[in-house]
């Protein structure tokens, strides 16, 4: 516990350069991993460089990249939430009926998915907090539940690009500077959770729940609002999500995101957030959903089968926890040396 | 999440709960069995009920060894993929021309091997399993397609597939009902007649207490995990042929469906409680309803509904009975002192 701790702290300085440099290693290290690839893969290929090459590979990052920062806040609270991708389906296909019947404004279906998906997020935070259910056993329930839902909406029936309005599709598919729309939400958003789990009180909760629940309440941090404001925080966030995945892919189906919890779990521990909470960062978690995107994107430019793709990201996910629990190891050793009273 | 296991009194009173949950769940499977029979055409035949034994037999087998690992206070969320992993192995094997005599302990020792790898990961490192198992999920499924690609594998000898879909002699009873029934008489007795079922509840409430009580909690662990792993080698030869085909990915997704049935079942996702019949009734329950909404007519996307609730309902039902007696309790001392 005491390594755990010690790394919560990793966003403010602990008064040594060199645990500094070895706590920040992990955000380091990512993107070390990226700047490798990406330097290997356009010596390789250069074309993978253009802009076009890199702006299907942000496209394909974004929804990932947004879930992941939800799952950051829920994951930090010793939490999980595998109805994400569910969530993501039901706030798709409901925002796309709704475009497609009323043809409303963008930002209003991008209120609409944060307001379905936060509902959602509040019936996990509810049966989590109230029912006292384990987060992994009510989000595997909401994930069964949340999906049959959508199936019973959507039945065999699928929304299609002709249905939804031009500026909604024009969204989805245009950029700013190079960069897509979808991306830069994504970007925001993320930068918005950072600067809220390292500046903001409630934030800094998060990470005190996630560290020792026993202690965080004996503190005095009002535990059940906080669980409620992660599990809401990531339901909207999956909500949202559904918005861009249909903008980005102008069909939507009963199946949308199915799946998608996984790729998103292994972006946020690939991205150093300590599975068992306390620990991690939104910037870590982004870099992690960065990364899986572009060994995806740079396979096939690198030749090699597009089947190694999934056994890569599994040994990525067992060499990223392994590295962090020697990294603890590691930190726990150096402040016993200096004698600190940390446990 | 824990203070429910706090005192005496209140874990007494969890555990008495549990125990009625595991009679619940029989009592409800039971109960659907005779009311589909009756109301259901053709549910109550003897050919129906061997197509669910058919059905259930790969929930049933990798349930049984979840069960002991998520008693120990861990999780396998691996075990799908690697049915997928021993079944695209086989059918590379199959391929490179071996008999299938030595394909088959083969595939069952490779499981053992990938769940040899979990527990090394788990117990040798200290890495939490959850973690280490959603990683190796995606490993073992991602080396089933660099196995085998997008291909299937599909000549199997008709003597083998038809083994799994046959019936013994004359009678109605599956070929699959003797591994079955012979595993899970294995599993229930490790886990509720000798000393390391003993050792499997201790190391699940209270793992530093059971090592200091002289139990090997790790080694305890790490064996759980090959047997998982075995298990789910023996899962992948069964369903490769059953189905007559080795593909990279069978049994995909299953790993939820096996977990859901465990909780189901009653067994606590934090270790130490829970039972057998219980995970065997809600197998059982969940396989037979599925089979009954199909012969009905009625959509099987109703069932995933009815998964999830269940699922979300087996944990707080027995967690709101405790806060209502409690509240109860609570209330009856103060009515006392009115009326007094």
């Amino acid at each position: 516990m005491t390594a755990v701790e010690a790394r919560s702290d990793s966003a403010t300085a602990t008064g040594s350069a060199v645990l500094d440099l070895v706590l920040r290693f992990r955000a380091l290290g990512l993107v070390l991993a990226l700047a490798v690839l990406v330097g290997v893969t356009a010596s390789l290929n250069p074309r993978f460089l253009s802009g076009q090459s890199v702006r299907d590979l942000l496209f394909a990052a974004a929804v990932t990249l947004l879930l992941a920062c939800g799952m950051t806040v829920v994951v930090l609270t010793r939490g999980i939430d595998l109805s994400v991708g569910s969530v993501l389906g039901l706030s798709a296909y409901v925002t796309g009926s709704a475009l497609s019947a009323t043809g409303m404004a963008v930002p209003l279906a991008l209120l609409l998915g944060l307001a379905v998906g936060a509902v959602c997020g509040a019936l996990n935070g509810a049966i989590i907090h109230f029912g006292r259910v384990p987060p992994l056993v009510a989000t595997l329930g909401t994930l069964y539940v949340l999906r049959g839902v959508v199936y019973f909406a959507a039945g065999g029936s699928r929304i299609n690009a002709s249905d939804l309005p031009r500026a909604f599709l024009d969204f989805g598919s245009g950029h700013v500077l190079g960069v897509p729309y979808l991306f830069a939400v994504s970007v925001l958003v993320l930068a918005a959770v950072g600067v809220f789990l390292g500046r903001y009180r409630a934030g800094r909760d998060l990470y005190a729940l996630g560290s020792n629940p026993e202690a965080a309440r004996l503190a005095g941090v009002p535990a059940g609002r906080r669980l409620m404001t992660a599990y809401v925080l990531s339901g909207a966030l999956a909500g949202l999500g559904g918005v861009l995945y249909a903008a980005r892919f102008g069909t939507v189906d009963a199946s949308a995101g199915y799946g998608i919890e996984l790729d998103v779990v292994a972006a946020v521990v690939v991205g150093g957030v300590a599975i068992f909470g306390g620990s991690g960062t939104a910037l870590g978690a982004g870099l992690g959903a960065l990364l899986l995107t572009v060994i995806d994107n740079a396979l096939p430019v690198l030749r090699i089968d597009q089947f190694w793709q999934q056994a890569i990201v599994g040994a990525l996910i067992l060499a990223a926890i392994a590295l962090d629990r020697l990294v603890s190891v590691r930190a726990a050793r150096a402040l016993r040396r200096k004698g600190s009273h940390v446990d | 999440m824990t203070d429910t296991a706090k005192t005496g009194p209140r874990l007494r009173e969890a555990a008495r709960t549990l125990a009625t949950w595991d009679a619940a769940i029989i009592a409800v499977t039971a109960g659907f069995l005779i009311v589909a029979s009756v109301s259901v055409e053709h549910f109550g035949t003897a050919r129906n009920a061997g197509y669910i034994v058919l059905d259930l037999a790969p929930i049933l087998l990798l349930a049984l060894t979840m069960t002991l690992i998520v008693t120990t206070g861990e999780i396998d969320l691996s075990v799908a993929s690697t049915v997928g992993l021993t079944g695209a192995a086989m059918g590379a094997m199959w391929n490179g021309g071996m008999a299938l005599e030595a394909i088959m302990p083969l595939a069952v020792l490779l499981g053992a091997a990938l769940g040899a790898v979990n527990g090394l990961f788990v117990t040798g490192f200290g890495l939490p399993s959850l973690a280490v198992t959603i990683g190796t999920l995606a490993l073992y499924r991602g080396l089933a397609y660099v196995v085998l690609g997008d291909t299937a594998v599909a000549d199997w000898p008709r003597p083998f597939t038809g083994w799994t879909l046959g019936r013994i002699g004359e009678s109605a009873v599956p070929n699959v009902l003797v591994p079955l029934v012979l595993l899970a008489v294995i599993c229930g007795v490790l886990l509720h007649a000798t000393p390391v079922g003993r050792s499997i509840y201790a190391a699940g409430a209270n793992p530093v207490a059971a090592s200091y009580a002289g139990i090997a909690v790790g080694r305890l662990k790490f064996w759980l995990y090959v047997a998982s792993g075995a298990m789910a080698g023996l899962v992948g030869v069964l369903w490769t042929l059953r189905y007559s085909s080795a593909r990279a990915d069978n049994a995909a997704g299953l790993e939820l469906t096996v977990i859901a049935v465990v909780l189901l079942g009653g067994v606590s996702i934090f270790g130490g409680k829970g039972a057998l019949p219980g995970v065997l009734a809600a197998v059982v329950l969940l396989v037979s309803v599925q089979n009954a909404l199909r012969l009905a007519h009625v959509s099987t996307e109703a069932l995933t509904v009815v998964t999830g609730s269940l699922l979300i309902v087996a944990v707080l039902a027995p967690n709101a009975l405790v806060a209502l007696r409690t509240a109860l309790r609570r209330r009856r001392p103060t009515a006392n002192g009115r009326t007094a």
